[in-house]
């Protein structure tokens, strides 16, 4: 321990920086797709047609019941056969990512929809508004609003999740400091380094957190 | 889609032979860390609500240290640097010694993970118990000590079991992680397969549908727990 190099750190950073600017950007747009796609999910299975109910409550219960691990071989194998030619890893792990994301995403905004007060759909519908004008005028940007709080939570939690490209060799942080720990035998600086910019980034997330809550609350 | 089936490829003796391995692994890991879980993390929870100020930040430091940082850095951590990090003796031991070291190392990791998940459940739990039973039970004369034994985890313990479900849930799940560091559960099991027989639809498929029927007997064990230990008449959605 006593032999702790912190220039080993100092001289990966430009590689670290990269590394960390690919989990930023794969959590930013897994975020965005996984909120679309898990919105229309909440929908679905708020709509009300038994088939679409039936189909996305079973999509997101077959997804939360398996790892991310999983998911991600799975659309590592699905998405080049299904497109016929291999696209790349980050866009395979950014669909594996917006498809595993999109189930928990319904679930928040599942219970964001529900918070809406059903009156005011009722009103909308009195005043002649259609399905899309109530969900898009009404309930969807209220549901947004009670849920930021919760939406940010699971933001922090996709970007550690992020980590897991690690499994498919993506060069995100954690591959790019374990990369940088094996060629340099420089285990400890670069786990624990990896581990500070993590918790640094989280732990600043979630008092961003704590002050929407208290900001909302009053 | 140019695909060859092959389900047969997964009753192959070999390969069935796999998933199962892979499967008790994958038990045997998520069930030793949901021990450590429930005892690290029950002390810690209940550490977060003591009145000792000192107990109470050292409690909050571990939830927050272990929550912000991603599992599979944490299970590095554990596997590639502590070894480095304690006195040589120990950190030749575990590097050489320790029986199956993967799988200590997976359960250890995975176990303080969720330890500090299961700590906010508890937290949360004995918080939600009316502040006026914890002020009756002082008043009576009983100690911090018996306040907590006889009134506060009483409650709290059964209040919080239908939230602990879907952490029972999520430390199978976690458990996959341990591939990372070379031990062959349910997925790496998978994944080998895959690779050995080029069938990665039927072999992903077999890890799936087991993943699932995991999540189902978990789910009903939780609930029929559920059922045994909710307090009538009392929904602990006051405060």
């Amino acid at each position: 321990m006593g032999d702790f190099d912190f220039s080993v750190i100092i001289d990966s950073l430009p590689f670290l920086w990269d590394g960390l600017q690919l989990s930023l950007l794969l959590t930013f747009l897994a975020i965005i797709g996984g909120l679309v796609l898990g919105t229309l999910l909440a929908l679905a299975r708020l709509s009300g047609i038994a088939p679409l109910a039936l189909f996305a409550a079973g999509y997101v219960n077959l997804i939360r019941a398996v790892p991310l691990i999983l998911v991600i071989f799975w659309f590592y194998f699905l998405v080049p056969l299904a497109l016929g030619r291999p696209i790349g890893g980050f866009y395979s792990a950014l669909i594996a990512f917006v498809m595993f994301e999109a189930a928990y995403y319904s679930e928040i905004m599942r219970a964001g929809i529900q918070s809406v007060a059903k009156g005011q759909v009722h009103a909308g519908k009195a005043t002649g508004l259609g399905y899309w004008q109530i969900q898009r005028f009404i309930v969807l940007p209220q549901a947004f609003r009670n849920m930021i709080p919760i939406l940010v939570t699971q933001g922090i939690i996709l970007f550690q999740d992020t980590s897991l490209v690690f499994v498919v060799s993506l060069r995100d942080l954690m591959t790019a400091s374990s990369i940088v720990a094996r060629t340099e035998g420089r285990l400890v600086e670069m786990y624990l380094f990896a581990a500070l910019v993590y918790f640094v980034i989280c732990f600043a997330g979630s008092l961003f957190v704590r002050r929407l809550q208290t900001r909302m609350a009053t | 889609m140019n695909y060859n089936w092959n389900w047969s490829v997964l009753f192959e003796p070999e390969y069935f032979g796999w998933l199962i391995s892979g499967l008790g692994w994958t038990i045997s890991v998520a069930l030793c860390a949901w021990v450590i879980a429930l005892v690290v993390g029950s002390l810690i929870g209940v550490g977060r609500t003591l009145p000792n100020k000192f107990l109470s930040k050292i409690c909050t430091a571990y939830v927050e240290l272990f929550r912000n940082i991603p599992l599979l850095v944490q299970m590095f951590i554990w596997y590639f640097a502590v070894p480095e990090m304690v006195p040589e003796d120990a950190g030749r031991w575990m590097k050489r010694e320790m029986p199956q070291p993967e799988f200590v190392t997976a359960v250890v990791a995975l176990g303080l993970y969720t330890a500090s998940r299961v700590a906010e459940q508890v937290r949360a739990g004995i918080e939600t118990v009316p502040q006026g039973l914890r002020s009756a039970a002082i008043s009576q004369g009983m100690s911090i000590a018996q306040v907590y034994r006889y009134i506060l985890l009483p409650i709290s313990f059964r209040l919080i079991v239908p939230p602990m479900t879907s952490e029972f849930l999520t430390v199978f799940k976690n458990s996959s992680l341990a591939l990372t560091i070379g031990l062959l559960e349910l997925t790496a099991q998978s994944q080998q397969i895959a690779e050995y027989t080029f069938q990665s639809f039927e072999a992903y498929t077999a890890a799936t549908v087991i993943y699932v029927l995991i999540a189902l007997c978990a789910t009903v064990i939780m609930s029929l727990l559920e059922r045994q230990t909710r307090i009538p008449g009392y929904s602990g959605k006051e405060s």
